[in-house]
């Protein structure tokens, strides 16, 4: 399997001199970095190249490292059915710099980029139509960036008197718990209450 | 009448409209009754799903896949699990795996039984949901006796499955399997042969396989358009591998062969249902189902009572949970609607950093603009129906 996929890296840095920052093979899987201004051409290539043939659109994403400068990882997954082989893309952005739209070449990518805009803020350039579509109508913020809370903001009630839904500020009567779960044993980075009577 | 006044009109089809699946709204804009434009509302049933999984260990998250497509819950979970699995190179013992087949074909029936018939029924024909849902009620007592949920069954584990089945059980699905074969054959000459079902589905909503790999489409909408693609038998998990069983392929891409392909593709799983079955009840395949690494697996409750280490243990599963080696996956199943995949980002903790759930049902509901394009008005509901959409999955 890694042998097979060790190939086909050669391949992919082959078919794209210059755009490929990375390859990496983990847990049977291709990672492919590319450079964000190299986006749309990498995945033309990589869907009409005959040697690879990625035409199946999988799936669209990112994930959010607020600590970075370039937050985002976006990330594209393509499948090969000729060769029956997977391939995961990764590029990395931050809130403002747009990445190139690969609606031109899969028509699929549509809605996942549309996701992708709604819950973390990731721009797409040359989207046809970069419209919310998971959050509610009206809806404020990127969901799924780390520093919005999974509790959100706003709560929704039905007003008996007003007879209809309202938006009021969320008011949790008992504050989400998130447990610690970090053993004594392995290194936790603070004191533990009467630690500071061992050092004196 | 001057031209001037001459518009299209916009309709608003659902939310609440039967046969909308669920909570769909369809903006559609028609020309006399052409739809012009489609543009499918989704999101009503978004509840964070993603957002809420990186707050809970792994094992709470496996219940959420339940939720996704409610109509196949366990082949949800296969996916999660396999992308654990993968992250922490367990291997799943032999008689889970087949277990995990098992319900997984069992979870199969479930949803193509609901699918097809509900197709029948977007197109005017009322009896076979009531036939369909007869089999579906079998399907969920057998569910219910191996978890003890008909639905929302928390059954595929990281590392195998909750508990083992009895030998009843198995054997009752075993004596399950011929008698459906009678039924889809029932089921064949009340709808599937039928003058207006074919009317209504033949040449509707065609896609070829060239633009049905670019919009994302999987499982059933590919092999609709005539690719012999199948993760079962092109990237075999678990033991799909030894299961002989064939992968029907239509010729037109149209509504019509799409049903067709569910109703031969029952028959399929009931097939791999029977070897499932023969195995399970073989000597050799008995022993553990889920791993034995209790650091992954809870011990059984049983030795929990005797064995301090076993309390330990499983106070700490179910507290803290375990924690995953850094990295990513992205591990996808053939679920009955599709290519279902996960992939799974996880920073080295005992929750998963980031969790993109792949649903096929996103992919295919976004080529409605697509595929109804200059069809009329009531061909939209024939469309939708062979889409295999459940708003479980498509809004997370």
């Amino acid at each position: 399997m890694s042998a097979e996929l060790e190939k086909l890296g050669e391949k992919v840095a082959a078919a794209l001199p210059g755009v490929v920052k990375g390859l990496k093979i983990a847990y049977g899987e291709l990672t492919v970095e590319v450079e964000r201004s190299r986006w749309l051409d990498a995945a033309r290539v990589l869907r009409d190249d005959p040697e690879l043939l990625f035409v199946s659109f999988t799936d669209i994403t990112a994930a959010d490292y607020p600590e970075r400068d370039l937050r985002f990882d976006v990330v594209l997954h393509l499948l090969s059915p000729k060769h029956n082989q997977r391939i995961r893309v990764k590029t990395q952005t931050d809130e403002e710099t747009p990445v190139a739209s690969l609606t031109s070449l899969y028509p699929g990518a549509d809605w996942f980029e549309r996701e992708t805009y709604d819950l973390f803020g990731v721009l797409f350039d040359g989207h046809p139509d970069l419209r919310r579509i998971m959050t509610d109508y009206g809806f404020d913020g990127h969901p799924l960036r780390k520093d919005f809370p999974m509790s959100g903001y706003l709560e929704v009630r039905y007003d008996d008197e007003r007879k209809r839904v309202v938006y009021e500020p969320l008011n949790l009567t008992q504050e989400y718990r998130k447990f610690d779960f970090l053993s004594p044993w392995e290194g936790v980075q603070y004191d533990l209450p009467g630690d500071e009577k061992a050092s004196k | 009448m001057n031209d001037q006044s001459l518009r299209n009109f916009n309709l608003n089809f659902g939310p609440q409209h039967p046969a909308a699946h669920g909570v769909l709204r369809l903006i559609l804009e028609l020309d006399g009754e052409v739809v012009e434009r489609c543009d499918p509302h989704v999101g009503f049933l978004h509840r964070g799903t993603e957002k809420l999984m990186e707050a809970r260990t792994y094992l709470q998250n496996v219940p959420y896949f339940d939720r996704l497509d409610y109509c196949s819950p366990m082949n949800q979970e296969h996916a999660f699990c396999l992308g654990i699995e993968q992250l922490l190179e367990v291997e799943v013992p032999r008689r889970g795996q087949l277990i995990r087949v098992l319900y997984a074909e069992i979870g199969r029936l479930l949803s193509h039984l609901l699918n097809v018939t509900a197709q029948a029924m977007d197109v005017g024909a009322l009896t076979p949901p009531l036939w369909g849902y007869e089999e579906r009620e079998k399907l969920m007592v057998f569910y219910e006796r191996a978890c003890g949920a008909r639905m929302h069954a928390n059954y595929f584990r990281p590392g195998g499955v909750a508990r083992d089945l009895p030998d009843r059980l198995v054997e009752d699905i075993g004596a399950f399997c011929d008698p459906f074969l009678k039924v889809l054959d029932d089921l064949d000459e009340l709808f599937i042969g039928n003058r207006i079902f074919k009317q209504r589905n033949a040449d509707i909503g065609v896609i070829s396989l060239e633009d049905a790999w670019k919009f994302g489409f999987s499982g059933v909408m590919v092999r609709g358009s005539g690719a012999p693609w199948d993760l079962r038998k092109a990237r075999p998990y678990d033991c799909y591998e030894e299961m002989e069983f064939d992968i029907p392929v239509g010729k037109n891409g149209d509504c019509y062969d799409r049903a067709v392909i569910r109703m031969e593709e029952m028959r399929q799983s009931t097939y791999i249902m029977k070897q499932c079955v023969e195995k399970l009840l073989k000597a050799e395949n008995r022993g553990p189902v889920a791993t034995v690494n209790n650091k992954i697996c809870s011990p059984p409750r049983a030795e929990m009572k005797r064995s301090m280490e076993a309390l330990i243990h499983h106070f700490k599963l179910y507290t803290e949970g375990f924690k995953v080696p850094a990295g990513e996956v992205y591990a996808a199943v053939e679920a009955p609607k599709g290519e279902f995949g996960v992939y799974l980002v996880s920073d080295g903790g005992d929750k998963p950093y980031r969790c993109k759930i792949r649903a096929p049902g996103f992919a295919h509901l976004q080529a409605m603009d697509f595929l109804c394009k200059d069809h009329l008005l009531a061909d939209v509901s024939a469309i939708l129906g062979s889409l295999d959409i459940v708003f479980g999955e498509v809004d997370r």
